[in-house]
C-alpha cells in the first residue's frame, strides 16, 4: 500500500509514517455468539486493518467462549489500535499480542502451527517422489489411490509454503489450510 | 439469561412496553409498520410510555438523540423492518460518532422468513453492526426482556452510544417469561470508570510544572453528567489555567467565564487554537484530537506534554501522542484530580501571568469580528441578537450542519451542559429540526430553537408536522442565504470559486410552509427589523419557521484550512479573495 494512504484513523494522516509495519500475532478470546466474527472482520475491513490469517473456533463449550487467532501487519502505532478497537467490541472478553507477549517473556516469536490439506495426483516417477519429500516433510498420507494423494502436514507457515512450493511441479491439484493457531511458550495462560 | 420460574409470563410486545417502563422511559420516538405492530398494539392499550408519531424514521432517530442529549438519559426510537431500519442508519451512526445513548428497537419479519427476501426485509444487523456501540436479533422470546436491559445497559454505560434490537414479529407475539432489570451485566463488558491513581498524580505534578498550561475539554465531560462539569469549574478555578472546548463541549465551562478561550479547531478563535499551539502542557479531557480539532497533525502542538482523560481506550494514541494518558470517566478522574490538586499542589497564579499577557494579545485580534451591515442581516449579527434576547430563558439550542452552525458555536454563549445540541462527529444536515422535537418534547416549557440552514432544513422539514401534532413550539431560526453555505465556501477556497450546484435556485416560501403545517412564518429582511421579528418568534406558542434573510456571500471565518497548522490561520480581516484562493495547497486539498 503507498505510503500516504496507510490508516491512521484520522484524514490528516499526510504526516508521515516513521514506524515500520510489523507483523503480529492476536489471540482474541470471545463469547461464541452469532455475528461475533463478523465484528472482528468488519472492524478490519472498515478501519483498513489487515489480515493476513484468521482462525477460529470455541474452545470453550461450557462458557461459550471461542478463540480467535489474527495475523495482522501494521506499524506499532496501529498495532496498539487494533489492540483497543478489538478490545471496545462488547463480547469479546480479552486480546493479546502474543507477538509482544512473547517479546516480554523474552523469546522470539509465540508458537505458530498450521495445518494444510494438499492434494497430489500423478503417476510414475512423480508419484514416487512426491510420496518420498512428504516423507522428509513428515506429511502423512490421509487419502490415496493409485492416481493421487491426500497430504496432512503440520507445522510453521513457512514450511507449509516449501512443501507447497515444491508439489506444484509434481501434480499439485488443490490446497487447504486452516490458518494459524498460537500460543505464547511458558506455564502461564493468555 | 432467562429465568422461566422467578418471571411473568406476557407476550413479546408486553415484554417490549414493559421493558421500556422498567429502565424509566417515558418518551419514544418512532413510525409503525407491519414488522412492529404488535408492539403498537400495546402501546395504544397504556399511557406509562408516550409515543411521539414522527414523518420519518430519521426524525425519530434526530429526535431521540435530542432528547437524550438534553436529559443525559437515553433516547428511545422505535421503527418497523426493512426502510424502517435503514432509515435508522443515519441517526445511529451521528449517535455513535457523538457518543449520545439511543436505543433503537426495530420490527423484522417473522424468524421463519428471515433470510428469504421477505416483504420488508433486510438485514438490519448486518447493516447496523458498523454503526452501533452493539446490536441484537431475539429468535427467542425468553431472551426478550434481558436482551433489551442489557441493551439499555451497553447504551448509556462507558462511552455512551446507539444499540439495536431487532424482533422478528413472530416473537413478539409468543408468549414467555419476563425478567425486570437486574444488575448481572456480561463479562466481557466491563468499561474501566476509576482512572489509575498513579496516573492522576503525574498528572498533577505535570499541571504544577506548567509555564503555559490549557484544558482542553469536549463532549465526554457533557456525556458525563452535570457533576463532571462542575468539577471541570472548579478545576479551572484552583488552577486559573485557560480552557478551551471542543464543538461538543460548549456549555461544559461557562462562555462568560474569566478563563474562557472560546471554541478551538478549524472555525475556532485564534487565542484558543494558538494558546493550543504554544503551549506547553495540554490537559485534554473528554476529547479525542478529532482532525477537526488538531489541524495538522505533524504540527500539532509540537512543544506540550500532553494529559489526556478518556473513558474509551482507543481514544489514547489515536491521533495524537499522549504523555499521561487517564483511562477513565472524566467526571470520577475530575474528582480524583480536583482532591489531588487541593492537597498537594500550590497555585502559583503569578507564574501564569506571561502566559495570560500572551493570551490577550491574541485575544485583542478579535477574530470574530465582522463588518456590520446596515442594509443587509450579517448571519453574525443575526446570532448576536437571537442571543441578546434569549440568553435569560430557559433556552435550548440545537443545529443544523455548515456555515449558521459555527457562527451559532462562535456567537451563542453557553452558561451551562446539555444545552447545546448539535451534529460534531457525523455532521449530519438535517439534525436540528428533529432535535429540536425531542428537546421540547423533554422539555415542554423550555424555549427550543433550531439554528437552521436554508439547504440543511429541507432535509427534515417534514418533521414540523410532528411538532404541531405534539404542540411543540419549536423555532426554526433560518439564516438563509440561498446557498449551501460551506460548500460554496470550500468550493471558493479548493476549486476556483466554480460554484458547482451549492446555489438553491427554487426556495421554498419559509412563511406560507409554516403556515401549510398549521405553524406560523416569520420573514425578516432587515436588522433594524430582526429585535421585533426575533420577538414574535419567541411569544408565539407555535412552531415557527423564522426566514432570517441574510448577507448572501458572508463566509465563515476564522478557518484553519486543511493540512494546515494552529498558528495558520485564515482571519477575517485577512481573507481577501486571493488569500481565500491560495489558502490550501494541493495536498491540503485532498483533506476534507
Amino acid at each position: 500500500m503507498a505510503q500516504h494512504l496507510q490508516p491512521t484513523g484520522s484524514a490528516y494522516f499526510i504526516a508521515k509514517e516513521t514506524e515500520k509495519p510489523e507483523t503480529h500475532t492476536l489471540s482474541v478470546l470471545v463469547d461464541n455468539e452469532p455475528g461475533v466474527l463478523a465484528r472482528v472482520i468488519g472492524l478490519f475491513s472498515g478501519r483498513g486493518y489487515n489480515i493476513e490469517s484468521l482462525t477460529v473456533s470455541e474452545t470453550e463449550h461450557e462458557k461459550h467462549l471461542s478463540r480467535i487467532t489474527i495475523v495482522t501487519r501494521g506499524t506499532p502505532h496501529v498495532m496498539e489500535q487494533i489492540k483497543n478497537q478489538l478490545e471496545r467490541i462488547v463480547p469479546v472478553h480479552r486480546v493479546v499480542d502474543l507477538s509482544v507477549r512473547s517479546h516480554e517473556l523474552g523469546q522470539e516469536r509465540p508458537l505458530e502451527r498450521e495445518l494444510a490439506l494438499v492434494k497430489v495426483a500423478g503417476t510414475g516417477e512423480a508419484r514416487v517422489e512426491a510420496l518420498r519429500l512428504a516423507d522428509a516433510f513428515r506429511a502423512s498420507v490421509i487419502d490415496a489411490n493409485t492416481e493421487h494423494f491426500i497430504f496432512e502436514i503440520t507445522g510453521k507457515g513457512s514450511k507449509l509454503d516449501q512443501f507447497i512450493a515444491i508439489m506444484k511441479p509434481l501434480g499439485l491439484v488443490e490446497i487447504c489450510r486452516t490458518g494459524v493457531a498460537a500460543m505464547n511458550r511458558g506455564p502461564q495462560g493468555m | 439469561m432467562s429465568n422461566g420460574q422467578n418471571g411473568r409470563e406476557m407476550t413479546g410486545a408486553e415484554m417490549v412496553v414493559q421493558a421500556l417502563r422498567d429502565n424509566g422511559v417515558k418518551h419514544v420516538f418512532g413510525y409503525p409498520g407491519g414488522a412492529v405492530l404488535p408492539i403498537y398494539d400495546e402501546i395504544f392499550q397504556q399511557d406509562e410510555v408516550e409515543h411521539i408519531l414522527v414523518r420519518h424514521e430519521q426524525g425519530a432517530g434526530h429526535a431521540a438523540e435530542g432528547y437524550a442529549r438534553s436529559t443525559g438519559r437515553a433516547g428511545v426510537m422505535l421503527v418497523t423492518s426493512g426502510p424502517g431500519a435503514t432509515n435508522a442508519v443515519t441517526p445511529l451512526q451521528d449517535a455513535l460518532m457523538d457518543s449520545i445513548p439511543l436505543v433503537c428497537l426495530t420490527g423484522q419479519v417473522p424468524t421463519s422468513l428471515i433470510g428469504s427476501d421477505a416483504f420488508q426485509e433486510c438485514d438490519t444487523v448486518g447493516i447496523t453492526r458498523p454503526c452501533t456501540k452493539h446490536n441484537w436479533l431475539v429468535k427467542d422470546v425468553n431472551e426478550l426482556a434481558a436482551t433489551i436491559h442489557e441493551a439499555f445497559h451497553v447504551a448509556t454505560t462507558g462511552r455512551p452510544g446507539p444499540v439495536v434490537v431487532d424482533i422478528p414479529k413472530d416473537v413478539q407475539f409468543a408468549k414467555g417469561f419476563y425478567v425486570p432489570p437486574q444488575i448481572a451485566p456480561r463479562t466481557s463488558y466491563q468499561p474501566k470508570v476509576q482512572g489509575d491513581l498513579e496516573k492522576v498524580k503525574a498528572a498533577v505534578e505535570l499541571m504544577t510544572t506548567a509555564k503555559k498550561p490549557i484544558i482542553y475539554s469536549g463532549g465526554g465531560v457533557i456525556n458525563s453528567g452535570p457533576e463532571a462539569s462542575h468539577l471541570l469549574r472548579e478545576l479551572v478555578d484552583l488552577t486559573g489555567f485557560p480552557i478551551t472546548s471542543t464543538l461538543m463541549g460548549l456549555g461544559a465551562y461557562p462562555a462568560s467565564g474569566k478563563n474562557w478561550l472560546g471554541m478551538l479547531g478549524m472555525h475556532g478563535t485564534y487565542e484558543a487554537n494558538m494558546a493550543m499551539h504554544d503551549c506547553d502542557v495540554m490537559i485534554c479531557i473528554g476529547a479525542r484530537f478529532d482532525d477537526r480539532i488538531t489541524g495538522r497533525l505533524n504540527a500539532f502542538s509540537p512543544n506540550s506534554k500532553k494529559i489526556h482523560i478518556d473513558i474509551d481506550p482507543s481514544s489514547i494514541n489515536k491521533n495524537v501522542h499522549t504523555e499521561v494518558p487517564i483511562i477513565g470517566d472524566v467526571g470520577r478522574v475530575l474528582e480524583d484530580l480536583v482532591r489531588l490538586w487541593r492537597a498537594t499542589a500550590k497555585t502559583d497564579k503569578k507564574a501564569l501571568y506571561p502566559w495570560w499577557e500572551q493570551i490577550a494579545k491574541w485575544r485583542a485580534r478579535d477574530s470574530l469580528a465582522f463588518k456590520m451591515n446596515n442594509d443587509v442581516i450579517m448571519p453574525q449579527y443575526a446570532i448576536q441578537r437571537l442571543y441578546e434576547l434569549t440568553k435569560d430563558k430557559d433556552t435550548y439550542i440545537t443545529t443544523e450542519v455548515g456555515q449558521h452552525q459555527m457562527w451559532a458555536a462562535q456567537h451563542y454563549h453557553f452558561e451551562k451542559p446539555n444545552r447545546w445540541m448539535t451534529s460534531g462527529g457525523l455532521g449530519t444536515m438535517g439534525y436540528g429540526l428533529p432535535a429540536a422535537l425531542g428537546v421540547q418534547i423533554a422539555h415542554p416549557d423550555a424555549l427550543v430553537i433550531d439554528i437552521a440552514g436554508d439547504a440543511s432544513v429541507q432535509m427534515t422539514m417534514q418533521e414540523m408536522s410532528a411538532a404541531v401534532q405534539y404542540d411543540a413550539p419549536i423555532k426554526i431560526f433560518i439564516l438563509n442565504n440561498q446557498y449551501m453555505g460551506m460548500v460554496r465556501q470550500w468550493q471558493q477556497l479548493l476549486h476556483g470559486n466554480r460554484l458547482s450546484h451549492s446555489y438553491t435556485e427554487a426556495m421554498p416560501d419559509f412563511v406560507k410552509l409554516a403556515e401549510a403545517y398549521g405553524g406560523h412564518g416569520i420573514r425578516c429582511e432587515k436588522p433594524d427589523e430582526l429585535d421585533d421579528a426575533i420577538k414574535e418568534m419567541i411569544s408565539v406558542r407555535k412552531p415557527v419557521l423564522f426566514d432570517c434573510r441574510v448577507a448572501t456571500l458572508a463566509n465563515c471565518f476564522p478557518m484553519i484550512p486543511s493540512g494546515k497548522a494552529h498558528n495558520e490561520m485564515l482571519l477575517p480581516d485577512e481573507a481577501t479573495d486571493e488569500a481565500v484562493a491560495n489558502a490550501i495547497d494541493a495536498k491540503g486539498r485532498e483533506l476534507v
